[in-house]
């Protein structure tokens, strides 16, 4: 097994070169990276783009954003949120429609480079095993967090939640935020693997609600040349969503991957020494049919 | 019918039901932990002011999605946003007037550029601002009442005369001279704090405190008789009877202030000035 795991991607560096095995993870660091800038170029720099945070944000004095899971908290505590917040809730929550909700997780979250980084440290130190969470649990966890916002008339999730912690504490001042982040990682290193962002993170899980209608997606369209290496699933932050679309032709399901989950984060791409996956549209899903595929119409998802 | 125990959908769905359960269980104790200590962190420090126009502590901390916007558009750094560990409930901006005041700003950029209202845009006169309410809460210390001409608290009030009024007493000590007592009027106090941070004691002696903790409030059946007859012109409990009182003729008394009154004609005696003309018959009438 522990050879198996230092071999992950081996093929595709083989075939594609480092960079090219790494290139949706290289794009997507840069994404989280310099959004974490933007926001910090305030109060290091004393140049304005972005002020704020994540809950919510003032882009060049004009564009507001606003996270529209803290303004539903907001909206259940019975307050009605200003013109501004709203306007912002909607232009992001229209992002990321469009873009895949948990596009959010995979290119924005601060908390995904922690994670990524237990994740990738259990791996080196070969940790195995752990508690069995349901993946589902991060629903129950969301529900928690609505029930309380009605419950205690607060936006009582903040207080612990993790994403914003980590972010406003880079930005704001830390005092012991860094507490929850390194319990976090501690979670996803020993308790289980991808335990926060896979399992538990309410954010994660409201974002993803978004994915059930986004066009952009990673599409197996290549799934013929799939040579069974399981390395995207070793990859893949939620393994469970690329079965049915890499082995569903049988069943006469599209090569698209619909599951919400799918953080559209291109490891599977990166990883794939065949080049079985891309990015494609959700409407791009042009099954075999039911049953077996003629062979023409193989040939079009192919090509 | 097949025995239950050993149906295999019976069993399966026993367990995922006691999975669901166990998942359930676990949550719903995560947010008993977390509901409690929200309850704990909404009690907010007396020395914690929140920025002008925030709504009140209760519904401002469901309004509040935590920023910093606010806090970003005071010019003066008077906001901060709460860190982790401290008292004040997380992510929320607030102040602490010994530090740094707010300087009331005369557009108010922080509620401006508040996005949901946590801080009400209805608020446009910074005069009506109530942050808190300032308190001279020690008068053991406070110099004014030593007899000591200080008044900075008075002087640095941005609402001057109106906030914080000089009022003079008789000084009992000295016994000659007066004491000039800065007294403050909620009616004005913003609870901007200038007074508290310029206070000349090591600790100062006027705090601004939130308006719950510095205010009384009368009893709600309470009426103050002079105030009702104001406003109504007369008396509502009978009619204003002036008391008669049962004096010597040319006295009368006054329930203005002035007491006993001796009329003019009360001091006319039939004797003169001198005593020789009384004895020889020139009365003073003449
Ligand atoms: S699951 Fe939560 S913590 Fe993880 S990347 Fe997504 S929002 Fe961030
Ligand atoms: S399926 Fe691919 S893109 Fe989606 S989460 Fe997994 S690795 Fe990322
Ligand atoms: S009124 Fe001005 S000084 Fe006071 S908190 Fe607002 S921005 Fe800061
Ligand atoms: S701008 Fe409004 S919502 Fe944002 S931190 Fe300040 S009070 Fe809270
Ligand atoms: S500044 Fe302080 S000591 Fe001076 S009068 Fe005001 S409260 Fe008293």
């Amino acid at each position: 097994m522990t050879v198996r795991t230092v071999s992950i991607g081996a093929d595709a560096i083989a075939s594609k070169g480092w960079i090219g095995a790494h290139k949706w993870l290289l794009v997507r660091r840069t994404s989280q990276l310099s959004i974490l800038a933007l926001f910090l170029l305030g109060p290091w720099l004393g140049i304005w783009i972005v002020k704020g945070n994540l809950n919510a944000s003032l882009a060049l004095d004009v564009l507001p954003l606003t996270d529209p899971y803290v303004l539903l908290q907001t909206l259940l505590t019975w307050h009605v949120p200003g013109l501004t917040a709203s306007i912002g809730a909607l232009i992001v929550l229209a992002f990321y429609l469009l873009a895949g909700g948990r596009v959010y997780c995979a290119w924005v979250c601060p908390v995904n480079m922690v994670t990524d980084a237990a994740h990738w440290l259990r791996e080196r130190l070969g940790i195995k095993g752990g508690s069995r969470l349901p993946r589902n649990t991060r629903y129950w966890v969301l529900a928690m967090t609505l029930v309380l916002a009605v419950v205690t008339g607060s936006v009582a999730w903040e207080l612990v939640n993790p994403v914003s912690m980590l972010h406003r504490g880079l930005i704001f001042g830390m005092g012991f935020a860094w507490s929850i982040v390194l319990a976090v990682f501690m979670l996803d290193l020993f308790v289980s693997r991808r335990a926060w962002c896979g399992h538990l993170c309410p954010v994660g899980a409201f974002y993803s609600l978004l994915g059930h209608v986004t066009p952009l997606r990673v599409s197996a369209v290549s799934r013929d040349a799939c040579n069974d290496c399981m390395d995207c699933y070793a990859v893949c932050p939620e393994p469970q969503v690329i079965p049915p679309a890499l082995k569903g032709e049988d069943k006469g399901i599209g090569p698209v991957i619909l599951a919400a989950n799918c953080t559209n984060c291109g490891r599977c791409i990166d990883v794939c020494a065949k080049d079985v996956f891309v990015f494609a549209s959700r409407f791009q899903n042009k099954s075999g049919g039911l049953g077996r595929k003629s062979p023409s119409q193989k040939m079009e998802v192919m090509s | 019918m097949a025995d239950k125990r050993n149906n295999p959908g019976m069993a399966s769905r026993r367990r995922f039901l006691a999975d669901m359960a166990r998942t359930a269980g676990g949550v719903a104790l995560l947010g008993l932990g977390v509901g409690l200590y929200s309850r704990q962190a909404a009690s907010l420090p007396v020395s914690a002011i929140r920025p002008p126009g925030a709504l009140p502590e209760a519904d401002f901390l469901g309004a509040c999605i935590r920023c910093g916007l606010c806090v970003r558009d005071c010019p003066y750094d008077t906001l901060k946003l709460s860190e982790l560990g401290e008292d004040v409930a997380t992510g929320t901006p607030y102040f602490v007037a010994r530090d740094v005041p707010c300087e009331m700003c005369d557009d108010i950029p922080c509620v401006k550029a508040c996005p949901t209202g946590a801080l009400d845009h209805t608020l446009t006169d910074i005069d009506e601002a109530r942050m808190g309410l300032a308190v001279l809460v020690d008068q053991e210390t406070c110099i004014a009442f030593q007899g000591l001409r200080c008044e900075v608290c008075y002087n640095v009030c941005p609402v001057r005369g109106k906030a914080i009024t000089l009022e003079m007493r008789h000084n009992e000590r000295s016994g000659k001279h007066a004491l000039f007592i800065p007294e403050v009027h909620s009616s004005a106090c913003t609870g901007c704090g200038k007074c508290e941070q310029a206070c000349v004691m090591e600790q100062a002696a006027i705090k601004v405190m939130p308006v719950s903790l510095a205010k009384g409030e009368l009893g709600h059946h309470y009426r103050l008789g002079w105030e009702e007859k104001r406003k109504s012109g007369e008396s509502l409990v009978a009619p204003d009877v002036p008391h008669e009182y049962n004096l010597p003729e040319g006295q009368r008394y006054e329930h203005g202030g002035a007491g006993l009154i001796f009329e003019e004609s009360a001091n006319k005696t039939p004797f003169g000035k001198s005593a020789l003309d009384t004895l020889n018959g020139r009365s003073a009438a003449q």
